[in-house]
């Protein structure tokens, strides 16, 4: 108690601890090792059931595709002029969710902002299988599946196809399978004096074994912590303008071409923080959901969630700016098919489409202006869900309904997803949760080395028991 | 015999293999056919067996074709010795004649190896002028439809042709009391000549011609206006104001391209002089036809009120003496009144009044007589006295008359040559019923359909790409209908068994067709004679547009015109009227197995797969009903429900509702497609049947059109289609180039130049385009475009390469529409092909917007980046239920795309190597101006559509790009497209306004 008399209690307001609890660096590790140890705690039964159930959907995901890949895309919805519907919308979605993780990674990191240290690890998971299900879609978006590694420049001496670079789905191929790489090797560095801690906790021969493996002889000596820090600062480094740069490519398919609705010069910033705005969403929700069944309350902290919400705010705030630029512009711009375009999007149709993804992108988040609300959990919660759905409308409104209704009102056209449009996203859905579920039971959610590292920090600043005065 | 048993007649000494195949004698199959009748089918056509005979025909036609042209092929043998001048793979064309609802095109057949594989017009054909209908050209699937008849049946079971030849020689047929003929309307002068002789030998039989559109009201106008019936042939090309009372010459009411090639010969303004020669067209009308959609003028009135109006102007141009118009009203129709007998005054002998078939007899008379008092009879109208032929009636009340007698048990015999009566008779007449009374009924057919159900013998119909005949023009152009493959499954043609049943000498109907023209000539040159006019398809010497000179002879007969007017009853009102109009994609009926035409959209309505109760806005308002609500037709105890959709610019208080939709027995593709109006369609009021009663059933139809309905039907202020009057356009030519959305562009970068060797380049004249989809159905056999279903349809992705766009312009009840036919673009700065990640789009040295499908990994987004949205894409394999026959109508020239890969209009690039490679054959590098001909354009009636080098000033294609109304759509994206457009000029009254 003595303790806190000594802080300055507004200083405790603004910046609260980041680890409560006053752990220990030996209960930090047991806290989070022995979620995943099996030997040690009990495998929850409600566990299997979740991952039953999720793995179920990926079959169907499975079912769905080898359907679609035998019969051809008129499984789906699309048509002329819909071109690309759901399977273009649900990519653009999942690489935006796959955001956030090299956000946190990376530039929060370089930003030394120490709050990031709980939630990266399992952000940074987050993102690579994002990009995972993401990549499903433009893979089997193909009319002829079996023949889409044309897009990549490897040989084919079958028809010779040399890749037009002038195509910004080439440019895709590149962007996207560069981040799926920096960002697995930069989860997988981050991982490695983790993986040493399970190895060295081991009890099994198994465990030892793939541990020892991928912890790559860490012996935690201060020559390997210079070399990690050194590795992990430079990977930092280059995923930072990757962070950028995927949306923006993306964001480039749409951008660089002649549609009305598509073709508009603001989409590469106005797509990079929609996709931090849905990515930080997405981490929310498996955050607060991993909070309550882990009972990870000490660790991911009212701070931690608080921060977050501010950055949705801020995002989401941005978006709705980009919104209106669209229509200001349209309007300026005097052309009659772009200003069709956003009466359409706005009154045409699709009027529904469009006011979802105003209402939750835009006027829901500001409720995070109150700190009230936005240190609820339930309203967070909530919110994280409604902004996804806001931002899967986003997409669906920008590539579909634009395509609905472009130069020539003669090819004009209505688009209606069949079942397995629904089924092969609710799909994707069961393959992402899937692979956290097993990502949760297999390696540590959060981060050891680096909470012991703020741990370190706040033992000087917030000793005893401060932590449970805040919360 | 048929080809199917030609070719499983084994050759060689007989050895059997196994006990199968001993069993598979004619003795043993004939027991089976006793002990079990069911299965008959299944041991003769079991998909294996039918597999080997259509591998086994592809590979043997090649004879049959080549020897098409000069003699009769009974026998096919495989070429085991080189023919003269025939090079395998080589397309030869062979020439021949199609008729249809009595009127004859002559046209050209390609056959690729003896399969022909698309119908083109005959160029020596007066009244084709190389240009073929979309009707015309469908006939070629018609020939490889998998559903059609192929057994002789008695009654529902299965027999054969010497069955049936003993079966027409036990018929004991006497003087012909009891013996009746029932035919569509014949075109053949040698079937005349052997009709006639059957009638000779039948001294009391008769010949009954009937079908659903029939031209014979326009001879029973003459039989008023003249005394006698007539032959009528229009001039439009000299006719400068035309009023066209309910006709739809551009369209349904003439089946050859002879009206568009001259209406639009005088559209296509091109010079200084062609701005004054401009024509000028009033439609009245109660459906929104191509006529109307032409029109500078369009009032729309209901069909049976056309009589009064046709009275009423015939009052006004003072040809009715006694007669006078009460014209003082302001309402449209009057207006339009006073307008049109001041042009057609004013016009004098260039003007023309025509009216429709499916207007009564004394509309004709008065047409006739509006003609003859501005002096248009003769210039852009000429009759002659037609021939009528003893005991051979035509028309609805002819086949009333037939219909009496077989209920009244009078007719013992009653011989149906092609048509589908049982389908297609009106519903009062009850025709099934009349001839299950008939003891002996034979129905020759193409399909077994609804007559042959009805009919005692049913015989499978050859067709004319099949079989020997002839057919000639009310002018008397005359063309033999050569056949260029054998009998696929075994028919006959009317001819051959009319010469079955009458015991004539001659059975095979090349003899009978060769005899008969053949004895008319010398006979030192029938041979030579005979070659020639195979070669060219028409016979020489009668070539004529022009009647003969008998029309002097005919003289205008005023008081019985007057005295026709005065006993015509006033028109009945009250209630909905029905009309009754030919679908321009089914016809009748017999195109409803034919999936080029069930899914080529109608013009107007954009309608596929079926037909509509078709209604105009307000009444639709009036009454409550929306697009897709199912409604009940009354009137007597004739009822119809059938699904409603709303037709801008359609008469009030009417609904249309075209015919030859709801077969019942029909083949797979047309299956339940549609609405049968036959249902309620009655003898007496045949095309106009007012007092109807409409009411809402509850239920909902799903229509499926090709374009979206509402807001979309409108081009929204974008100037995608553009026209000008010509006044403005003399005033300021620059008016059409005004409507650019913005200032020429320029490119920051150094573009591509395009100026070396061919560069290829299109132009289509919207002013001479009506609508016909000529050139869509064109383009899909040249390019095999897969049919894809309604489904599909629905969905969205119908694959024609060229589409026929329709915008309404104006106000819902009085629009007027515009029609627009859209290719690839072929664009330089082409957006699709930045954007595709594998370049399997690309640009040629030549300008064309080459598209590999062998490199298409299928990501759309060339479609999606496409401003004209003319890229389709395979979404299923849109062939994999193709039956095996269907294989022998794709032009082996163009692949068959797989699923999954996009594909578009090529500029028909076979067509362009085809004649390079001609080109260099012949020693010479240069491909001549006009050498290449693009599917569209060729048979374009309206020569609307050239193509050619634009990198040669002197083109055809050059000279009409430097036109002031010369324009590109979408100009502002900066793509540059190859094809362009030339506005259309209308020619509006200014007394009319605009």
């Amino acid at each position: 108690m003595s303790a806190i008399v000594q802080q300055d209690p507004a200083l405790l307001e603004t910046n609260p601890p980041l680890v409560l609890g006053n752990p220990s660096y030996h209960d930090l590790s047991e806290r989070i090792s022995t979620i995943i140890e099996p030997e040690i705690g009990q495998t929850p039964m409600k566990y299997w059931i979740t991952l039953g159930v999720t793995a179920s959907i990926t079959g169907l995901l499975g079912a769905m595709l080898t359907y679609l890949a035998v019969t051809g895309i008129g499984v789906w919805g699309n048509n002329r002029p819909v071109g690309w519907a759901w399977d273009i919308t649900n990519f653009v979605f999942w690489i935006g969710i796959g955001h956030a993780g090299t956000l946190i990674s990376a530039i929060l990191f370089l930003f030394r902002q120490k709050w990031r240290t709980s939630i990266n690890r399992s952000a940074e998971a987050m993102t690579l299988f994002a990009v995972m299900c993401a990549g499903i879609f433009p893979l089997f978006h193909t009319g002829r599946p079996w023949r889409a590694y044309w897009l990549f420049p490897v040989p084919n001496t079958d028809h010779n196809v040399w890749q037009n670079f002038r195509s910004p789905l080439v440019w895709d191929v590149f962007a996207v399978s560069t981040y799926f790489t920096v960002s697995l090797l930069f989860w997988f560095t981050g991982l490695v004096p983790d993986l040493a801690t399970l190895r060295d906790r081991a009890v099994t021969k198994i465990r030892q074994w793939v541990f020892g493996f991928f912890s790559l002889g860490w012996r935690g000596s201060a020559r390997h912590w210079r070399n990690y820090e050194a590795a992990y600062l430079i990977l930092a480094g280059i995923s930072t303008p990757l962070v950028l740069s995927v949306h923006s490519v993306v964001s480039f398919d749409f951008a660089t071409s002649v549609i009305p609705g598509w073709h508009t010069t603001i989409f590469p910033p106005y797509f990079v923080a929609g996709a931090i705005f849905s990515g930080f969403a997405c981490v929310m929700t498996l955050l607060l959901i991993a909070r309550w069944t882990l009972n990870l309350q000490d660790l991911i902290t009212m701070k931690h969630l608080e921060n977050m919400n501010k950055i949705i705010l801020v995002t989401g705030s941005i978006v709705g700016y980009a919104y209106c630029t669209e229509f200001f512009i349209a309007w300026y711009s005097g052309n009659i098919y772009e200003r069709f375009t956003f009466l359409n999007r706005a009154f045409g149709p699709y009027w529904w489409a469009a006011w979802s993804m105003y209402t939750c992108n835009v006027f829901i988040p500001q409720l995070y202006w109150f700190k009230k609300l936005r240190t609820n959990l339930w309203v967070m919660f909530i919110i994280s869900i409604t902004t996804n759905i806001g931002m899967w409308f986003e997409r669906f409104v920008i590539i579909a309904t634009s395509l609905t209704r472009d130069f020539l009102p003669s090819s004009w056209w209505f688009f209606h997803p069949t079942w397995v449009d629904m089924c092969t996203f609710l799909g994707t859905i069961g393959l992402f949760l899937t692979l956290f579920l097993v990502f949760a039971r297999f390696l540590p959610l959060i981060a050891i080395s680096e909470v012991k590292g703020v741990r370190a920090t706040e033992k000087h600043v917030f000793p005893a028991e401060a932590g449970e005065m805040v919360a | 015999m048929s080809l199917i048993n030609i070719i499983q007649k084994p050759n060689g000494p007989k050895y059997w293999r196994s006990l199968d195949q001993l069993a598979n004698t004619p003795q043993f199959r004939e027991w089976i056919k006793r002990e079990f009748p069911e299965s008959v089918t299944e041991l003769e056509m079991d998909g294996s067996s039918r597999r080997t005979v259509l591998k086994l025909m592809a590979a043997s036609f090649g004879l049959a074709g080549l020897t098409a042209c000069s003699r009769p092929v009974e026998h096919i043998f495989p070429i085991s010795k080189g023919v003269e001048d025939y090079v395998p793979g080589k397309a030869y064309f062979y020439t021949t004649v199609m008729s249809l609802a009595g009127q004859v095109a002559g046209l050209l057949v390609e056959t690729h190896d003896g399969r022909p594989t698309k119908i083109e017009g005959n160029p020596d054909h007066p009244f084709s002028q190389g240009a073929a209908t979309a009707l015309a050209q469908a006939a070629l699937l018609n020939l490889y439809d998998p559903d059609r008849s192929a057994k002789v049946l008695q009654g529902t079971a299965e027999s054969s042709w010497e069955k049936f030849e003993a079966y027409a020689k036990s018929l004991s047929l006497g003087d012909g009391s009891g013996l009746r003929f029932l035919s569509e309307s014949v075109t053949s002068p040698s079937l005349k000549a052997l009709r006639a002789d059957t009638l000779k030998k039948f001294p009391k039989a008769k010949w009954v011609e009937y079908e659903s559109f029939q031209r014979t009201n326009g001879p029973l106008g003459g039989e008023i206006a003249f005394g006698s019936p007539v032959s009528i042939q229009t001039n439009f090309d000299k006719a400068k104001v035309i009023l066209a009372l309910d006709s739809d010459f551009l369209g349904l009411d003439w089946t050859t391209p002879l009206p568009t090639k001259q209406f639009s010969s005088r559209r296509r303004v091109q010079s200084e002089e062609d701005l004054e020669n401009i024509n000028r067209l009033y439609s009245v009308e109660s459906q929104f036809s191509i006529t109307g959609v032409n029109a500078d003028h369009r009032l729309r009135l209901a069909g049976s009120e056309m009589k009064q109006f046709a009275i009423d102007v015939a009052a006004a141009l003072g040809a009715l003496p006694g007669l006078n118009v009460l014209n003082n009203g302001n309402d449209r129709r009057s207006k339009f009144l006073a307008a049109v007998v001041k042009d057609l005054k004013s016009a004098g002998k260039e003007g023309l009044v025509i009216t429709s078939p499916r207007q009564p007899p004394i509309v004709h008379a008065l047409a006739f007589l509006m003609n003859q008092t501005i002096g248009s009879l003769g210039n852009t109208i000429t009759i002659s006295k037609a021939t009528s032929e003893d005991r051979v009636e035509s028309g609805v009340d002819a086949l009333k008359a037939l219909a009496g007698q077989m209920n009244s048990g009078q007719v013992s015999t009653l011989v149906v040559l092609g048509g589908n009566p049982a389908y297609s008779a009106p519903a009062d007449l009850q025709f099934p019923p009349a001839m299950a009374k008939v003891a002996n009924s034979i129905h020759l057919g193409p399909d077994v359909n609804e007559t042959a159900a009805a009919a005692k013998w049913h015989v499978p119909e050859a067709h004319f790409l099949e079989s020997w005949g002839d057919a000639a023009t009310g002018t008397g152009v005359a063309s033999i209908q050569q056949p260029v493959i054998e009998p696929i499954f075994g028919g006959r043609s009317a001819l051959e068994v009319l010469a079955l049943v009458s015991g004539s000498k001659d059975t095979k109907g090349h003899d009978i067709v060769k005899n008969y023209w053949t004895s008319q000539w010398p006979a030192a040159e029938r041979e030579k004679t005979w070659r020639k006019v195979l070669n060219d398809g028409v016979i020489p010497g009668r070539t004529s547009l022009s009647l003969s000179k008998d029309e002097v002879k005919l003289k205008l007969d005023l008081p019985r015109i007057q005295a026709a007017v005065a006993a015509e009853p006033k028109a009945a009102g009250g209630g909905i009227e029905v009309g009754f109009v030919p679908s321009a994609s089914v016809w009748d009926g017999r195109y409803a197995n034919n999936g080029w035409m069930q899914e080529a959209p109608d013009p107007i309505t954009k309608l596929v797969w079926g037909n509509a109760a078709l209604i105009s806005s307000a009444t639709a308002k009036a009454k409550g009903l929306e697009d897709g609500d199912m409604i009940a037709l009354r009137r007597g105890g004739m009822k119809l429900e059938a699904a409603v959709l709303t037709q801008p610019g359609q008469a009030d208080n009417t609904v249309v509702i075209s015919l030859g939709y709801g077969r019942v027995r029909c083949g797979r593709v047309g299956k339940d497609a549609g609405f049968n109006a036959n249902l309620i369609r009655t003898s007496d009021a045949f095309w106009y049947a007012p007092g109807f009663e409409i009411s809402k059933t509850g239920g909902k139809y799903e229509h499926a059109t090709t374009h979206e309905r509402g807001l979309a039907e409108h081009m929204n202020g974008r100037p995608i289609y553009r026209e000008a009057i010509i006044e403005d356009y003399k005033k300021n030519p620059k008016v059409i180039e005004e409507m650019n959305e913005v200032p020429p562009l320029h490119s920051v970068y150094s573009e591509r130049v395009y100026d070396k060797g061919y560069q290829w380049g299109m132009a289509i004249d919207l002013g001479a385009c009506t609508g016909c989809n000529a050139c869509v159905i064109a383009c899909q056999a040249e390019n095999n475009t897969p049919i894809v279903g309604k489904n599909q349809v629905i969905r969205g992705r119908e694959m024609h390469w060229i589409r026929m766009d329709r915008y309404y312009v104006g106000s819902e009840d009085e629009p007027r529409a515009v029609e627009q036919p859209v290719p690839c673009m072929q664009c330089e700065n082409a957006p699709c092909e930045n954007v595709c990640p594998v370049q399997a789009t690309s640009h040629s040295d030549e300008g064309l917007n080459d598209m590999v499908y062998n490199r298409c990994v299928g990501t759309r987004y060339c479609a999606n980046n496409c401003p004209f949205k003319v890229r389709h894409f395979n979404f299923l394999n849109f062939h994999k239920e193709d039956p095996q026959i269907m294989a022998m109508v794709f032009n082996p020239d163009v692949t068959v795309r797989m699923r999954g890969v996009m594909e578009k209009c090529t500029y028909c690039v076979q067509r362009i190597e085809e004649t390079r490679i001609k080109a260099r054959a012949e020693g010479r590098r240069e491909i001549k101006e006009g050498e290449i001909l693009t599917a569209c354009q060729q048979t374009c009636p309206a020569d609307a559509i050239v193509f050619g080098n634009v990198n040669d000033p002197q083109s055809k294609v050059s000279k009409l790009k430097k036109q002031e109304r010369n324009y590109a759509m979408l100009a502002e994206l900066d793509i540059k497209p190859r094809t362009t457009y030339l506005a259309r000029l209308r020619n509006p009254n200014p007394e009319l306004g605009v």
